[in-house]
C-alpha cells in the first residue's frame, strides 16, 4: 500500500491541490490589499479630521513643508509602477534577462524614493513629538515608507526566484502579486502626497 | 492493515500511518500546517483561556458579593475587569471560532486544506505569543492594563510609574498581534471559500456556516485595520510622545473612540455570525427538516456585514455626539434587527413541527436561541437614544452584552463542540455529562446575567468595586450564578478529556446529518477527500427530501464507514 500513492493515479487533477497554488496567491494578495487600503483610509480620515478640527496645527516656527524634492520623489515612485509593469510584460514573453534588468531598475527607483525620504526627514525642523502635525506627518510617511521597503524586499525575493531554473515557466503569479502590491503602494503615495504636501 | 488491502488505494491514506496520524497527539504541540490540527489547537488553547477569563470573573463576582470593596483593592478590580474582557474576547472567542473555521470550512467545502497552510500555522502560533504576553503583564511592576477593554484615552495614555514597558503597552502590543493574526486568518478563510469549493458547490449550495464565516471574515478585513490604526496611534501617544489623542498637543480623544468602535462593534458580529451559522447547521439536523428560507438566511449574513459597518457611534451617544449623528446611528442600529430577525424566524420555522431530538448540542442551540431573542430585545432598547443615555454605563449594558457574548455565542460554541466532537476526534462524548453541563450552564448564566439588567435599570454603574446596598440582592444572585458557571466547567472538561481518551468509537455520521464533512471518515484523513472530491448536486439541507447531496453518494458513504 505504501508504494502506490493516489497522486500517481490521478496526476493531472493534482492542480486542484492546495499547496501554494499560484491563483490562490493572487486572490490572497488582492484580499490583503483591500484590507491594507482600509488602514490607510483610517489614517487619511484621521489626518483630515485632525487637520480640520485642531486648534493648533503647525508647530511654532514651522511654516509648512517644502514641495519640490518630494515632488521629484513622487515622480520617480509613480514612474516605477510603469517600469514594474514593463518588467512583467518581459516575463510574459519569456525574456528572463530583460525582466531581471527592468525589475532591478524598479527596485532602484524604489530605493531612491526611500533615501530621498530619509534625507527629507533629516532636514525637517519638527519631530514626532511636535504636536499633532508632527505626529500625523511622521506616522503617515513612516507607515508608507515601511510599505515601500517591504515592496523592495518582496521584489528582491522575486528576483532571486527567477534564478531558479524553470521557476517562472508555469506562470508568474508571485511576480504579478508583488507588482500589484507595488502599484498599491504608489497609489497610496499619490493620495498621501495630495493630502500632506498639496493641501497645506 | 492487511484486511484493508482489497480496497481502493485512496482509502488507505486514511488514517495516516505517518506523523500526522490521528492517534499521534504530539502533532498538537508542533508547527503543523494541517487545518484540522490547527483547529483543535485553537479550540484547546482557547478553552484554557476561557478558564483563565472565568477565574478573573469569579474573583470579580467574589468582590461584588458584598457592597463594600473588601476582597480586592479597587485598582486591582480595574485590572480584573480589563483583563477579563480582553481575555474573553481576544484569547477565547476569536480563537475558538477560528478553530471552528479551520475544522469546518475545508471539510464542508471539500477542500484538502486551507489555501495557505503555512500562513494558517503562523496565524495560530501568534496566538500563544500574544496570550503569553497578556498573561505576563500581570507580573509587571505597573500591573496589567486597567483602563477597561476600550482603553479610552486619556486614561489609557497615563503612565504614572514612567516605565516604558507597562501594562498598557503590553496590552496594545497584544491586541495588535491578535489583529495581525486575525488578518492572516481572514485572508486565508476568504481565499479558501472563494477558490476551493467542491465541484458543483455553487454559492447557493454552500452550507450556511461558510456563508456566515465569509461574512464575518470580511468584517475582520474591513474593520480590524481601523482598530490597528487606532492602536498604533495610542501606542505612540503612550510611549513616543505624539499627540494624536491629546488635546494639549492639538489631538482629539474622540477620534480614538471612533477608531475603536468602528471595529469593536462589528467585532461582535464577527463572533455572532459564525454562531448563527452553527445554529443554522444544527437546527435542521436535530429537527430533521430543511433549513427554512435558506437563500434569505444566507443573504441576511451579508446584510448584517454591511449594516455592522455603519452602527458604531451608538457606543458614543453619551460622548458628546451631535444630535443628528445620534439619530442617524439609532436608525442604522435598529435596522440590524431586520436581517437578524429573518434568521431568528427562519430557525423557529425550521423547528416548527420538526421531530426534535433533544441531545446536548440541540439543548445548547435552543438555549442560545432563547437567550439571543432576549439579548436582541434589550439590544433594540439600547439602540434608542433616550434609553441609552439613561442606562448607558450601567449594569443593564453589562447584562445585555453578556447575554450576547456568553448566553448566545458561547452557548453556540458549546453546541458546536459537542456536535462536531465525534467527527474530529473519532469518539462519542457522554450524553449524560453533556446534559448536566447544559443544565448547570443555563441556570448559572441566567442567574448571573439576568439580575444585572435589573440592577442596571435601578442605576448601578458598571466597573465599580463597591456599590450601594440597595443593589445587594441582584449582585448576590449574579455572584451565585457566576460560581455555578465555574462548577459547570467540571462536567464539560471531564467529558471532553475522558471521551477523547476512552469514549466509544464514533461512526462516520452519528447524527444522520447531511454535509460533505459527514461523508468523510471520523476523524477525517490528512487531506480530507484528497483528489477524489465529490461533485455536489443538491442544496445543503435536504432533510426528509430523499435527494442525494453528491453524485455517487453511496460510494462515499460506504468508503467513510469502512475506514
Amino acid at each position: 500500500m505504501t508504494t502506490t500513492t493516489p497522486n500517481d493515479l490521478k496526476g493531472p487533477q493534482k492542480q486542484t491541490h492546495a499547496h501554494g497554488h499560484g491563483g490562490h496567491n493572487l486572490t490572497g494578495m488582492i484580499i490583503f490589499l483591500c484590507s491594507e487600503s482600509v488602514i490607510f483610509l483610517a489614517f487619511f480620515v484621521g489626518y483630515a479630521v485632525l487637520k480640520l478640527s485642531s486648534p493648533i496645527w503647525l508647530p511654532e516656527g514651522v511654516k509648512g513643508l517644502e514641495v519640490r524634492d518630494p515632488l521629484i520623489n513622487t515622480i520617480v515612485l509613480v514612474s516605477s509602477s510603469f517600469v514594474a509593469w514593463f518588467a512583467e510584460t518581459r516575463l510574459h514573453r519569456k525574456q528572463l534577462w530583460a525582466f531581471r534588468v527592468v525589475w532591478l531598475l524598479t527596485m532602484a527607483m524604489g530605493t531612491y524614493f526611500v533615501i530621498g525620504q530619509a534625507i527629507e526627514w533629516r532636514h525637517l525642523a519638527f519631530g514626532l513629538g511636535s504636536g499633532v502635525f508632527g505626529s500625523t506627518f511622521y506616522l503617515l510617511t513612516g507607515f508608507h515608507g515601511l510599505h515601500v521597503i517591504t515592496g523592495i524586499l518582496l521584489m528582491a525575493l522575486m528576483l532571486w526566484r527567477s534564478f531558479r531554473p524553470g521557476n517562472y515557466d508555469g506562470g508568474e503569479a508571485g511576480v504579478t502579486a508583488v507588482s500589484l502590491f507595488w502599484h498599491f503602494v504608489d497609489v497610496i503615495w499619490v493620495v498621501l502626497f495630495l493630502l500632506i504636501y498639496v493641501w497645506q | 492493515m492487511s484486511s484493508t488491502s482489497s480496497y481502493d488505494p485512496r482509502v488507505l491514506r486514511a488514517p495516516h500511518p505517518v506523523p500526522g496520524a490521528p492517534n499521534n497527539w504530539k502533532r498538537f504541540f508542533t508547527f503543523n500546517t494541517d487545518a484540522k490540527v490547527i483547529g483543535i489547537q485553537y479550540i484547546a488553547l482557547a478553552l484554557f483561556f476561557l478558564l483563565v477569563g472565568g477565574l478573573l470573573a469569579m474573583i470579580m463576582r467574589g468582590e461584588l458579593l458584598t457592597p463594600a470593596a473588601d476582597l480586592v483593592d479597587p485598582s486591582v478590580y480595574n485590572a480584573l475587569f480589563t483583563m477579563h474582557g480582553t481575555v474573553m474576547l481576544f484569547l477565547f472567542l476569536f480563537p475558538v471560532l477560528n478553530g471552528f473555521n479551520n475544522l469546518l470550512i475545508p471539510t464542508m467545502i471539500g477542500a484538502p486544506d486551507m489555501a495557505f497552510p503555512k500562513l494558517n500555522a503562523i496565524a495560530f502560533w501568534l496566538f500563544p505569543v500574544f496570550g503569553l504576553l497578556l498573561m505576563a503583564s500581570f507580573f509587571l511592576p505597573s500591573g496589567p492594563s486597567a483602563s477597561g477593554w476600550w482603553a479610552y484615552p486619556p486614561v489609557s495614555t497615563q503612565n504614572p510609574l514612567g516605565q516604558f514597558v507597562n501594562g498598557q503597552f503590553i496590552w496594545i502590543l497584544a491586541v495588535a498581534l491578535s489583529g495581525i493574526s486575525s488578518i492572516m486568518g481572514a485572508v486565508n478563510f476568504v481565499t479558501t471559500i472563494v477558490r476551493m469549493r467542491a465541484p458543483g458547490m455553487t454559492w447557493f449550495k454552500m452550507p450556511i456556516f461558510c456563508w456566515t464565516a465569509i461574512a464575518a471574515q470580511i468584517i475582520q478585513l474591513v474593520g480590524l485595520p481601523v482598530l490597528t490604526g487606532g492602536a498604533v496611534m495610542l501606542l505612540f501617544d503612550l510611549s513616543f510622545g505624539t499627540s494624536f489623542f491629546k488635546p494639549e498637543g492639538g489631538g482629539d480623544p474622540m477620534l480614538y473612540q471612533h477608531f475603536f468602535w468602528f471595529y469593536s462593534h462589528p467585532a461582535v458580529y464577527v463572533m455572532v455570525l459564525p454562531v448563527f451559522g452553527i445554529f443554522s447547521e444544527l437546527f435542521p439536523v436535530y429537527a430533521r427538516k430543511p433549513l427554512f428560507g435558506y437563500p434569505l438566511v444566507a443573504i441576511a449574513s451579508f446584510g448584517i456585514t454591511l449594516l455592522s459597518l455603519i452602527v458604531w457611534v451608538h457606543h458614543m451617544f453619551y460622548s458628546g455626539t451631535p444630535q443628528w449623528m445620534r439619530n442617524l446611528f439609532m436608525v442604522t442600529t435598529m435596522l440590524i434587527a431586520v436581517p437578524t430577525g429573518i434568521k431568528v424566524f427562519a430557525w423557529i420555522a425550521t423547528l416548527w413541527r420538526g421531530k426534535l431530538r433533544l441531545s446536548t448540542p440541540m439543548l445548547f442551540c435552543l438555549g442560545g436561541l432563547v437567550n439571543f431573542i432576549f439579548a436582541g430585545i434589550t439590544g433594540v432598547m439600547l439602540a434608542t437614544v433616550p434609553i441609552d443615555i439613561h442606562v448607558g454605563n450601567t449594569y443593564f449594558v453589562v447584562g445585555h452584552f453578556h447575554y450576547v457574548i456568553f448566553n448566545t455565542i458561547t452557548f453556540g460554541v458549546f453546541a458546536a463542540i459537542y456536535h462536531w466532537f465525534p467527527k474530529f476526534t473519532g469518539r462519542m462524548y457522554y450524553e449524560g455529562l453533556g446534559k448536566l453541563h447544559f443544565l448547570l450552564t443555563f441556570i448559572g448564566s441566567t442567574l448571573n446575567f439576568l439580575p444585572m439588567h435589573w440592577a442596571g435599570l435601578m442605576g448601578m454603574p458598571r466597573r465599580v468595586a463597591s456599590y450601594d446596598p440597595e443593589f445587594a440582592l441582584a449582585n448576590v444572585l449574579a455572584s451565585l450564578g457566576a460560581f455555578l458557571l465555574g462548577v459547570a466547567m467540571i462536567p464539560f472538561l471531564l467529558n471532553l478529556v475522558s471521551s477523547w481518551a476512552r469514549g466509544e468509537k464514533a461512526p462516520a455520521n452519528p447524527w444522520n446529518a447531511i454535509g460533505l464533512e459527514w461523508l468523510l471518515p471520523s476523524p477525517p484523513p490528512l487531506e480530507n477527500f484528497e483528489d477524489d472530491v465529490p461533485t455536489v448536486i443538491s442544496g445543503p439541507y435536504g432533510y426528509g427530501l430523499n435527494v442525494p447531496l453528491v453524485a455517487d453518494e453511496d460510494r462515499y458513504v460506504q468508503r467513510a464507514n469502512e475506514v
